[in-house]
């Protein structure tokens, strides 16, 4: 009997996530699938009811017929999502990389500082966090602006005559993607790299393998679930970025983010709307599945 | 001291005052930060020597390994291998291989990628390197996990792993931190052997790092006993254990009793020293002066224990009653408390079934032993 209980126990323990995942995920997934098949109409909310049971069975049925996929033979035919979707791709890619450029050594230098440093540089990584996002974002405008900060210093140092053009630019969204999502980049990099055997290090120095060519040899494969973690981590959230665009990269920006808002504040099409979203949800699922099947071919390696 | 122990050796460079030292610590001294590691050392390494440098932990032991690995640089002072001088070169240059004391063995490469990793940085041929890889894998009779990962080998076979590796590059020197350190007993004591076997096969200089006297005492051709940072005596494992050059050396390596005394009066190489326990008669008397406060060492298997009082005229004999008794199959150990309350642990062997003179618990018991039984140790 006790057996029987525990046994359930640890079902119900399993269940949790997945009821998680039902609430949060799947049933608003379906909710917004269901609206990108609707239609628009001036109303509240602002689409055809797609699937209601009110009007009795038959007509609950009769329904599905009248569901259409228009929204998204609309996305393809209006260049306009096709150039914003690999926009968006590309800059979070670039965005990405820089990430990973710099998160790379600094997590390094982390994982190396004594042991009785590291949680303070942990938490010096952490403490941006602890101020509100579209603050940090706002005062990179403060920052970035012809008139800004950093403009200000280099003329007065003499390094420029005319103020740098940042703001407003994909420079300027790279600038915010990267300084936004580093510790993304940076706390998976530490995790991976700290974990890591120095000794493996040296037995490549002793075997004659020069420092540079060890790290290619031995750190980076090591730490590669890491390195993937971190870009993924970066990724995902970069590619339907929204206020970073808006506020930095100006109004010729195009970025999914910023045309999915467009559609459902400013032209009300909820049902394109929705159809942007899902297209964005399977364009981001690929990576995430891929980043599973590393993990877990990591995780086959014993590593 | 040629007659120490029961070994005789052919081979003895050290005491061939023509032969060049292969490996030279001159005056090193290493420090990191306030703690002085290494304090002042020179030490000389001859080639094919299995050499071991023995002592606890923080003894600065694995510093000198590391040191001759190019993982750190001497302070002051400087290290030569076969004639050059190897400051500044690094790790990665120097004809010398390491077998680590946690193997570091490279977990996303198989037992065959590790063994070839370091003749790929020589740039050797393909072919070559299979031939050295099969050769390396026979050597250490892994030939059938050449495939495996290492996270899916035991531990014992880690180590050869690791071995094979660090060989496999013929290097002039073969460093070993700890080699048998995380191995339990029987499979330590069986690798011992088979390391001796491995160094006679490849005719490579070994030097090995470990705590363990008894590992050091069977594999090593020369011991260096440090403590502190410095070199307490450099010596053959007979010439370690019989002639222990100070106290510290004496009771680190296997047991031994002492008697603090002074000596009375001296004549050639035996001396009379005024113990406790009574008067002592020794034959070893190294460099004792009249006067001075000297320790007599002389291990338990060479102390005579009986019950009965020896003959009038017999030589270092004290009387004691028996305090405790350690039977271990092969020999029993007896502890005597003298007069005094200095404890005397003195050892017989069983080689008859029975004993003619049985001992118990609180019989009044006689010690003896011979005037060239001990030694006096002046440090």
């Amino acid at each position: 009997m006790q057996r029987a209980i525990a046994a359930l126990t640890s079902r119900l323990v399993i269940v949790v996530p997945y009821l998680w995942l039902l609430a949060f995920f799947l049933v608003p997934f379906i909710i917004v699938f269901k609206i990108s098949l609707s239609t628009t109409a001036i109303a509240m909310p602002p689409y055809e009811p797609v699937i209601t049971l009110s009007n009795g069975i038959g007509a609950f049925f009769a329904q599905f017929r009248d569901l259409h996929f228009d929204n998204y033979a609309w996305l393809g035919d209006d260049p306009l999502y096709m150039r914003a979707y690999l926009s968006s791709v590309v800059i979070a890619g670039i965005s990405t990389f820089l990430a990973l450029l710099i998160g790379f050594p600094v997590a390094y230098g982390m994982a190396r500082a004594p042991a009785t440093l590291r949680p303070t540089l942990l938490m010096l990584v952490i403490l941006p966090f602890w101020t509100s996002f579209l603050i940090r974002v706002y005062a990179w405008i403060g920052i970035l602006k012809p008139e800004g900060l950093l403009n200000q210093f280099l003329l007065f140092t003499g390094i420029i005559d005319t103020p740098l053009v940042i703001l407003n630019t994909h420079t300027a969204i790279f600038i915010g993607i990267v300084y936004s999502y580093l510790p993304f980049m940076i706390l998976p990099l530490y995790a991976s790299l700290e974990k890591m055997d120095y000794s493996l290090i040296e037995a490549a120095n002793d075997l004659g393998c020069p420092p540079i060519s060890a790290f290619w040899k031995i750190t980076f494969p090591l730490t590669l679930p890491g390195v993937i973690a971190g870009c993924l981590l970066v990724f995902i959230p970069a590619v339907g970025e929204f206020v970073i665009p808006d506020l930095l990269g100006g109004s010729q920006t195009l970025m999914i983010g910023k045309t999915l808002w467009n559609e459902f504040f400013a032209n009300r099409d909820w049902p394109v709307a929705s159809a942007v979203a899902i297209i964005l949800l399977l364009l981001l699922v690929v990576p995430i599945m891929f980043f599973q099947q590393a993990q877990a071919r990591a995780q086959e390696q014993g590593k | 001291m040629n007659s120490l122990g029961s070994i005789r050796r052919s081979f003895a460079p050290w005491t061939d005052p023509s032969a060049k030292p292969y490996i030279e610590f001159r005056n090193v001294t290493k420090r990191f930060g306030d703690f002085t590691a290494v304090n002042d050392l020179s030490l000389s390494i001859y080639e094919r020597e299995f050499f071991a440098l023995l002592g606890a932990s923080g003894c600065g032991k694995s510093t000198l390994l590391r040191m001759l690995a190019g993982f750190e640089e001497p302070t002051s002072g400087s290290i030569f291998l076969d004639g050059q001088d190897l400051r500044g070169i690094p790790p990665y240059r120097r004809p010398v291989n390491m077998m680590f004391q946690s193997y570091a063995l490279f977990p996303h490469m198989t037992v065959e990628q590790n063994i070839a990793f370091g003749l790929k940085q020589d740039g050797m041929a393909k072919a070559e390197i299979e031939q050295r890889v099969t050769e390396m894998l026979k050597l250490v009779k892994l030939s059938q996990f050449a495939k495996r990962k290492p996270h899916q080998l035991s531990g014992g076979q880690r180590q050869r792993v690791a071995l094979a590796r660090a060989v496999a590059k013929r290097p002039k020197v073969l460093l070993l931190d700890e080699p048998l350190g995380a191995l339990d007993k029987k499979l330590r004591e069986e690798t011992q052997f088979e390391l001796m076997d491995l160094q006679q096969k490849l005719g490579l200089t070994f030097v090995v790092v470990t705590h363990d006297q008894e590992e050091a005492m069977t594999m090593a051709d020369r011991i260096a006993i440090l403590d502190k940072g410095e070199v307490m005596q450099v010596a053959t494992p007979a010439e370690v254990y019989e002639a222990p050059g100070s106290r510290f050396v004496a009771g680190f390596v296997g047991t031994v009793n002492i008697f603090e005394g002074k000596v009375s009066a001296r004549e050639g190489v035996a001396a009379t020293i005024m113990t406790d326990g009574g008067v002592i008669h020794s034959e070893n008397a190294s460099d004792a002066t009249v006067g001075s406060d000297v320790a007599f060492a002389i291990r338990p298997e060479k102390i005579k224990v009986s019950s009965k009082e020896p003959a009038p005229g017999v030589d270092n004999a004290m009387q004691g009653e028996v305090y405790d008794i350690a039977y271990l199959g092969d020999m029993t150990v007896y502890h005597v408390k003298l007069p005094n309350g200095q404890v005397v642990r003195a050892s017989a062997l069983n080689a008859a079934r029975v004993t003619e003179d049985p001992l118990t618990w609180d019989d009044t018991a006689w010690i003896s032993f011979r005037p060239d039984a001990g030694v006096i140790l002046t440090r």
